[in-house]
């Protein structure tokens, strides 16, 4: 049985919310970050400069916040979907499909560290 | 399968893959503002075929993932909900993705 246990907000009306807000905080990100690129073409003391500005550390800090929690839903979203006791016994068999929960909390498991580590890496590398 | 099934389920890839991309995306940031060596090392190795590919590849996944994104986020506005509708915007979010893509790659060599 799947549950909303491992759900970001415990509510799919939230999760949709949060996922606007955070699809359309990562899409102002990317705007952003491809106007700079295409604009001034920053040498390195231009780019070094733009990233020691607050706002465009907090922008930075939003967006890789905004990923893990985007990206928590999405995957969540798809492992309960295809992790579960139905598909994967008409895709794989019984003997797999008595294992869909235990295969979709370690994937699920598994997205939460390496989003988990995107967050402090991507903190570290605006104010390491 | 339908083109808003094709719609859908590239979407999902994209997402799925742009979990990876992210790691590529984070890599860059780091070395280019960790010094002034990195910025070049980063500048330098986009000259590499693989390095280009590899960076084409992860803002493919971008662009086909914000403009599918976009598409969703008219139809929550109530935009285009019908299957006519779904069916049209499939198809633009194919062709505008295409487009963008192509420019991206032209940029990138």
């Amino acid at each position: 049985m799947v549950t909303s246990v491992t759900n970001f907000g415990r509510s799919g009306l939230s999760d949709w919310l949060v996922q606007r807000i955070t699809g359309v905080v990562l899409l102002a990100y990317t705007v952003f970050i491809v106007v700079v690129l295409l604009a001034c073409t920053p040498d390195f003391a231009e780019w070094k400069a733009l990233f020691d500005q607050t706002w465009v550390k907090v922008f930075s800090v939003a967006a890789v916040l905004s990923v893990a929690a985007h990206a928590w839903i999405g995957l969540w979203c798809i492992s309960t979907d295809y992790l579960v006791p139905y598909v994967l016994t008409i895709k794989f068999g019984p003997a797999v499909g008595a294992k869909a929960n235990l295969l979709r909390w370690c994937f699920q498991a598994a997205s939460a560290i390496v989003l988990f580590t995107y967050v402090v890496w991507g903190i570290q590398i605006l104010w390491g | 399968m339908p083109l808003p099934a094709i719609a859908s389920i590239t979407h999902r890839i994209s997402g799925v893959l742009l979990v990876a991309g992210a790691a590529v995306l984070l890599w860059l940031l780091d070395e280019s503002l960790a010094s002034e060596d990195g910025f070049n090392a980063v500048k330098t190795l986009a000259d590499s075929f693989i390095c280009k590919l590899l960076v084409w590849g992860v803002l493919s996944a971008l662009i086909y993932h914000s403009v599918a994104g976009v598409r969703h986020l008219i139809m929550d506005m109530g935009y285009g909900e019908t299957l006519a509708g779904g069916r049209t915007s499939a198809k633009l979010v194919f062709a505008i993705s295409a487009v963008l893509i192509i420019l991206v790659g032209a940029c990138i060599w």
